[in-house]
């Protein structure tokens, strides 16, 4: 009996082949239900086509500009605002404190979905009184709060920490809770300390769980903000659209407007960045 | 001690292990369960198994669905804290579990799943001579979603084995791959079991695994062990035919099917 012949290789491995961009590949039309192949830069469309709508709206007079300033105008204002220091210096102000009320809420909401997602006297503890504060809107706090602590930073940072720690409880929470047993178990049986487990099965566990409420907490820490500035400040962006309401500068409000809109899209994109960089084990839909 | 912490089950003593790792006569056993009984509500699902397994050697669990295989593996793992029951069961200190599913963590690539819970610091280098063994050297920065059903298995293999255990719980391990890469993992699993002389217990409800790789099969039924069946290794490789067969129609009959002659 003799074997089969053995085939010789050939030079190039099909799959190396420079050509095979250019060889026949026909397939059958398999219906595909999935949204398909992520696309970069796509997510500027959106924000684009608005951004041309206001543009065609004002340049054909549609849009008065007493009601909407134009975008050039609101443009000219950014340059000068930019060259007197005044954009700049409000924005920091506010980027920190939104930046500072972010990172405490995080720091918060997270040690607290932890501690309640892993203890039963935890859970007990901690849950109510955060569902509690989620019935309460951020706003019915403010007057308590300038109560105690004046009108000064603190209380500006700890009511957009307060707005900021709630989503990012309950989705950590929901993620940690939502850990599939059976790699609890399998922890158990190759031994995991307690730490161990925490750092191996249920942080990454619940890190899906995180970004989305990160992603909610990032938005709600510019709403918060927003609404601290122009209640009571005398800095930041909110401060200088309140100015000029009072002097009646529809540029420099549209302009405050814009600055917000940038800074969410921005920031939520920078979000989703990390978040699929983190997840890149992740096999979903999103791709 | 125990690898398990708390629950019903925490082993009494460790099993002394001959230091060859050699099957010892008499009274040494890897594994000794003494009137193991475990309900799940009214009902009594164990009602009083008592089994013995030595160092180094090969069990298979036969039974038919439901009565009770993988609740005295669990039981065996620890892993059964909230069932009722009562009984004294001792293991070794190192016990790996296998499951039907691979278990790998998804948010962990293969080595890191390999090397989940080692402290030593070769840890890695033995990961990568478990994953070696196990024909997926290369694939160690590999997510497990992007392995096939079967290099999955064989990393929960290699996961199991890098802790060279003194006890391999493995609950129907091959239960979800293909015919043929059931027998070349059969193959396999001899090789490494020959390889680290763990004390195995197998859970499986294919009659002709447990005979191609056990040393003795023991069948549950009603909650307890109803027949123990001794597999000579001339039995095991088929190289006595008639025996084989005769086996093989014992145990059928054992669980209650009609033997079908091949
Ligand atoms: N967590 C549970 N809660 C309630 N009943 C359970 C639980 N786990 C197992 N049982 C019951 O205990 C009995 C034994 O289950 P077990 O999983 O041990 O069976 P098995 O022998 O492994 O079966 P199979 O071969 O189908 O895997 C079954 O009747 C099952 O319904
Ligand atoms: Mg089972």
């Amino acid at each position: 009996m003799s074997a089969a012949p053995v085939l010789d290789r050939p030079a190039v491995e099909p799959h190396l082949d420079p050509t095979l961009a250019t060889r026949e590949d026909i397939r059958p039309a398999g219906r595909r239900l999935g949204p398909g192949r992520r696309r970069r830069l796509a997510w500027l469309l959106g924000p684009g086509a608005l951004l041309a709508l206001w543009t065609i709206s004002s340049a054909t007079g549609l849009l008065d500009p007493r009601i909407l300033s134009e975008p050039w105008t609101v443009v000219a204002t950014a340059g000068e605002l930019l060259a007197d220091g005044r954009l700049q210096e409000n924005l920091a102000i506010s980027a920190q404190r939104a930046g500072l009320g972010l990172f405490f809420g995080i720091v918060v909401g997270a040690l607290l979905a932890l501690l309640s997602g892993l203890s039963r006297v935890g859970e007990a503890l901690i849950d109510g009184p955060v569902q509690i504060k989620r019935a309460i809107p951020g706003l019915a706090l403010i007057p308590l709060l300038i109560l105690w602590f004046g009108i000064d930073e603190t209380m500006k940072v700890l009511t957009i920490t307060l707005g900021v720690f709630v989503p990012i409880y309950l989705q950590t929470h929901a993620g940690l809770r939502g850990i599939d047993l059976r790699y609890v178990e399998l922890a158990q049986t190759v031994g995991l300390s307690r730490a161990a487990f925490i750092r191996k099965v249920v942080l990454p566990g619940a890190l899906p769980g995180f970004f989305l409420g990160l992603r909610f907490a990032v938005t709600g820490a510019w709403v918060s903000l927003v609404v601290v500035e122009q209640i009571n400040a005398t800095s930041g962006i909110g401060y200088m659209m309140e100015l000029a309401r009072t002097y009646g500068q529809t540029n420099i409000i549209v302009l405050g407007l814009a600055v917000y809109g940038i800074l969410g899209l921005v920031s939520d994109g920078a979000v989703r960045l990390i978040e699929r960089k983190a997840l890149s084990w992740q096999r979903t839909l999103a791709g | 001690m125990a690898t398990h912490p708390g629950g019903l089950t925490a082993a009494a003593r460790p099993a002394v292990v001959n230091p060859d790792g050699k099957p010892a006569s008499g009274d040494v056993t890897a594994v000794s369960v003494r009137d193991l009984i475990r309900s799940f509500g009214p009902k009594g699902v164990l009602n009083g198994v008592d089994l013995d397994i030595a160092p180094g050697e090969f069990v298979a669990l036969l039974g038919p669905s439901g009565c009770g295989k993988s609740t005295l593996l669990r039981a065996l793992a620890g892993l059964d804290h909230d069932v009722r029951g009562s009984g004294v069961i001792s293991v070794p200190e190192r016990v790996s579990v296998v499951f039907q599913d691979s278990r790998l963590l998804p948010w962990d690539t293969v080595l890191g799943n390999v090397t989940l819970g080692l402290q030593e610091h070769d840890a890695e280098a033995r990961a990568r001579k478990a994953l070696a063994e196990v024909g997926l050297a290369g694939r160690e920065k590999s997510w497990p979603h992007e392995l096939s059903g079967g290099e999955q298995q064989r990393v929960a293999l290699a996961r199991s084995l890098v802790r060279e255990p003194q006890l391999l719980l493995a609950d129907e391990p091959f239960g979800a791959l293909d015919a043929l890469t059931r027998i070349k993992m059969h193959g396999l699993l001899r090789d490494l079991v020959a390889a680290h002389r763990p004390a195995v217990l197998l859970v499986t409800h294919d009659v002709d695994e447990a005979i191609a790789l056990a040393d003795r099969i023991v069948v549950l039924d009603g909650g307890r062990v109803a027949t123990i069946r001794t597999v000579s290794p001339e039995v095991g490789t088929a190289a006595d035919a008639a025996g084989h067969e005769n086996l093989r129609r014992e145990l059928l009959t054992d669980l209650g099917v009609a033997a079908v002659s091949h």
